[in-house]
């Protein structure tokens, strides 16, 4: 089995996964696997958002294993995970084919989610049961953005310790796009595949049976109404934690540091993108006029007729070629830097979470060590498992944090790889119509100098 | 490279060019577009070999800062292998006494194109570039101009026997006198004054109305095309620059990343470089607009062609126009009777007969006038005659020397773009690679 299998494709979902397999990045890559099931905390998170979950789903990576290894040796558990994912890729999801539906209530878009369920895959020999929940290897539902909306509200309330990838914005960008044009619902199409399949890749996230349902259930509608309320209560309960930490450890410290500081990166190169678009725009504007002048010349020419009309051709080729580039890069290029954007507030938000886990448990710590002064009792069971959960906290988005780092490298090596052959692709077009018509002319030369001389 | 002083008198300046090896200046001979090995070129080389920037008094006793060419002329016989070239006879001129020769030029051999000037002051330019007169890209382009001007005159049959011209390239002092003894400056005169005049010809030669109307059109599309391409060429240039932005946040970028850091950092290298390759790519393509603008400056010595042919055959209507109404004015006389109006036919009714002396010596006068006329008549029609013969000739000349040159100029812009793709294709490609690293 190929290791170091490079997990999340660009969102551009369009290459082969051969295609960004590096042979460096297999080295890096050392083989491990270590999967414990932490039952508890799961039900924990169950139980706070009121939702049932089913406890047979195995779910946080983190336990007293992880905890203690945590301890021992940092650096081989903020790898495991990493490692681990490359294996479980037993489960492959693809969004496409987008229908409008036309109501007389409502119009909208569905699109086609097919999983395929692959048992010769299953990686964990110590989890005899991986894809049970799956009864049939191939699934194909439709579903509409709700859909996908639901399914991540119902990850984040179940799976709140992990970073879960974030969806392409609900409403359109300043309102000007229409919502059913070609271009918007395959922009989004592009990203709902991306999200989804992050999930998928995801070691946790996999195995929740939320994304069973989404993904095999003949109807969602039901339970819509609750993930709704759902998540009004977790806003809710964001807001009122206010409490300030006595310290947060370095590295999520410098973890808060790196997202702001590439969020602006990001931002950033989306201006010059887009300014790039607006540049070049304006030079096809111009361009186009300057190719009909070449035309218009024609026209009173007799001899140079062919060069001139030659030259028209051959800046109409480049109008086409620029073109088709700008209409790439808006397609291709700027929606990824947006869920780039997303996905760093995801990633702030699981810190955030982090951080009041941390305010709690410190919170009663402090509580207890008071009472322990006065009345000598020992320490109540309930700051151990808040402790506790601080550690799966920190454990799983130490993980996420490796595998979202490793999928930030892989995307943009994609995207910028991407840029680069666009460009590329945009000169070599070009080139080839001006080459066309220098033989063209010299052609016609050779051609005069032979019937001169006869 | 630029030395001015502008607070000295006779302070040189050596503005380009100066360190300019063999092979260069071959290439500047065959960038300009003049055949060579035709009838004066066949004697001598010539070559504007640099442009010097001079601060002296003019004659009004003012300070000014002015451009002078260093105009290298050589006997053109073969170099013996392994000898040295002769030292080539130079001389020093300046922008303005282009400009007398070809006025004189103009003047004098008026059924001839005479090659235009580069542009005195820069046009059509895009904002990136400067249209300072002494900016040293421009006296460049303009030295290379001024050079094709020079080689584009020594290839004509014509032209490159005039004395003037010679006297242009071989003798520094006095040629402005020289120029003046022509006294072609009263012709410059009564030139201009029938330009401008209003005149309509009863029978044009339609060859020339054709060449005429030829001549606006491409007057018209070539301005057109300058003007749009300096706008693409802004727009362009704005692309380019703005990829120059990358450069600056990839290596922004790189600081806070570990295994993509590096290859993001010579990415932003490369984006630089393809910001800045733009401006090169640009110089380059202005050789082009001023290969057009050599054309589009033609049209007007065209056109003055053309406008002189009117003339000429205007004068001849007019010639022939007399001579017929003194033919009427005979035939009255000789008959009494009146066919047209006229005043002296009114007076001679109002206060009575002439007597028959009167009328023997008036009819005398006529006949001598129409005589004359006649003879005037025919040499008119030799002169008119000669002039659509050679003024016909130099214009299939030039016909050809245009469609060739235009060829060309074509190509070498299409050469040009794709050098430019060719560019962008090794840049992107250097990014691309550095991209795959990360």
């Amino acid at each position: 089995m190929s290791v170091g299998a490079p997990r999340g494709l660009a969102s551009s979902g369009q290459k082969p996964i051969a295609e960004i397999l590096h042979p460096l990045s297999a080295a890096e890559e050392p083989l491990s696997v270590s999967v414990t099931v932490n039952v508890e905390g799961d039900k924990e998170a169950g139980l706070t958002n009121g939702t049932p979950v089913e406890t047979s789903s195995p779910a946080s990576t983190s336990s007293l294993f992880n905890r203690l290894q945590l301890d021992d040796d940092l650096e081989a558990d903020v790898r495991d995970p990493y490692t681990e994912s490359t294996e479980t890729r037993d489960l492959f999801v693809t969004v496409d084919d987008p229908k409008k539906h036309v109501s007389t209530m409502e119009t909208y878009i569905t699109y086609r989610v097919s999983t395929k369920v692959d048992p010769l895959l299953r990686p964990h020999c110590r989890l005899p049961t991986t894809r049970v929940e799956f009864d049939l290897p191939e699934y194909c539902v439709r579903r509409r953005y709700q859909d996908f909306d639901w399914l991540r509200i119902k990850l984040e309330d179940s799976q709140p310790t992990h970073l879960i990838p974030p969806l392409p914005e609900k409403f359109v960008m300043k309102g000007v796009v229409d919502r059913f044009s070609e271009e918007f619902v395959e922009t989004r199409m592009k990203a709902l595949d991306k999200f989804l399949k992050r999930v998928a890749d995801h070691p946790v996230l996999s195995f929740n049976p939320h994304l069973n349902a989404f993904l095999t259930a003949k109807d969602l509608n039901k339970r819509q109404g609750l993930a709704l309320l759902t998540k009004v209560g977790e806003s809710v309960k964001h807001v009122a934690g206010g409490y300030k930490l006595r310290a947060r450890p370095a590295e999520f410290c410098a973890m808060g540091e790196y997202l702001d500081t590439f969020n602006q990166k990001l931002g950033t190169i989306d201006r010059i993108a887009q300014r790039i678009l607006k540049e070049q725009s304006e030079y096809l504007t111009e361009l186009r006029e300057y190719g009909t002048v070449y035309s218009s010349w024609v026209g009173s020419e007799e001899e140079l007729r062919r060069p001139l009309e030659g030259v028209a051709g051959c800046v109409t080729t480049c109008c086409g070629a620029l073109e088709d580039l700008g209409e790439n890069m808006s397609q291709d290029f700027l929606p990824v830097l947006r869920e780039y954007v997303l996905y760093i507030e995801s990633m702030k938000n699981v810190l955030r979470k982090r951080d009041q886990s941390q305010a709690e448990y410190e919170g009663r710590l402090e509580a207890a060590i008071l009472r322990k002064q006065e009345d000598r009792t020992p320490m109540p069971l309930e700051v151990e498992k808040c402790q506790d959960k601080v550690e799966c906290f920190n454990a799983d988005l130490k993980a996420d944090w490796e595998r979202w780092q490793s999928n930030k490298r892989q995307d943009f090596k994609q995207l910028l790889t991407g840029m680069a052959d666009k460009n590329i692709n945009n000169y070599e077009k070009c080139q080839a119509s001006w080459e066309s018509l220098i033989t063209l002319l010299q052609d016609k030369q050779t051609e005069d100098k032979m019937s001169e001389t006869n | 490279m630029m030395m001015a002083d502008s607070g000295s008198n006779e302070e040189v300046a050596v503005i380009g060019n100066t360190d300019i090896t063999s092979t260069e200046s071959e290439n500047n001979i065959i960038n300009t577009m003049v055949e060579r090995g035709t009838p004066l070129l066949r004697k001598m080389e010539i070559n504007v070999a640099e442009a010097e920037k001079r601060t002296g008094k003019n004659t009004v006793n003012m300070q000014e800062t002015y451009t002078v060419y260093l105009i290298e002329i050589r006997p053109a016989e073969t170099v013996p292998e392994g000898g040295t070239p002769a030292t080539p006879d130079a001389l020093w001129r300046r922008y303005s006494e282009f400009e007398l020769l070809r006025t004189f030029l103009l003047v004098t051999y008026p059924y001839i194109i005479i090659p235009p000037l580069p542009e005195k002051r820069a046009e059509f330019v895009w904002h990136k570039l400067s249209a300072d007169n002494l900016d040293p890209d421009f006296v460049e382009r303009r030295r290379v101009g001024l050079e094709n001007f020079l080689l584009r005159v020594a290839s004509h049959l014509v032209l490159s026997n005039d004395k003037i011209f010679f006297l242009f390239l071989t003798e520094e002092k006095g040629w402005r006198e020289a120029v003046l003894e022509t006294g072609f400056q009263d012709k410059v005169d009564s030139r201009l004054k029938s330009l401008s005049a209003m005149f309509r010809v009863k029978n044009p030669d339609k060859r020339f109305t054709e060449m005429k109307h030829y001549s606006d059109e491409l007057n018209t599309v070539i301005s057109q095309l300058l003007r749009v391409r300096a706008k693409v060429a802004d727009r362009l240039y704005g692309v380019y620059k703005v990829h120059g932005n990358y450069g600056r946040v990839f290596s922004e970028w790189s600081a806070i990343e570990k295994e993509m850091g590096d290859g993001l950092q010579s990415a932003g290298h490369h984006m630089d470089t393809y910001a800045a390759s733009i401006d090169d790519i640009l110089e380059e393509e202005e050789h082009y607009a001023d290969q057009l603008k050599e054309y589009l400056f033609y049209t007007d010595a065209v056109r003055s062609v053309c406008r002189k042919h009117e003339l000429i055959q205007y004068e001849l209507e007019t010639l022939a126009q007399d001579l017929v109404y003194k033919k009427q004015q005979k035939e009255e006389l000789a008959t009494g009777t009146v066919r047209v109006f006229s005043l002296k036919g009114m007076t001679s009714k109002l206060f009575g007969t002439e007597s028959q002396e009167q009328r023997e010596s008036r009819l005398a006068a006529l006949e001598q006038s129409i005589r004359e006329g006649e003879e005037t008549l025919k040499e008119k029609n030799t002169e008119c005659q000669q002039f659509v013969g050679t003024a016909w000739e130099d214009i299939e000349r030039f016909k050809e020397q245009k469609d060739k040159d235009l060829r060309e100029a074509l190509i070498s812009y299409a050469i040009m773009q794709i050098s430019m793709c060719k560019k962008g294709i090794q840049v992107w490609s250097n990014a691309k690679e550095c991209f795959n690293k990360m």
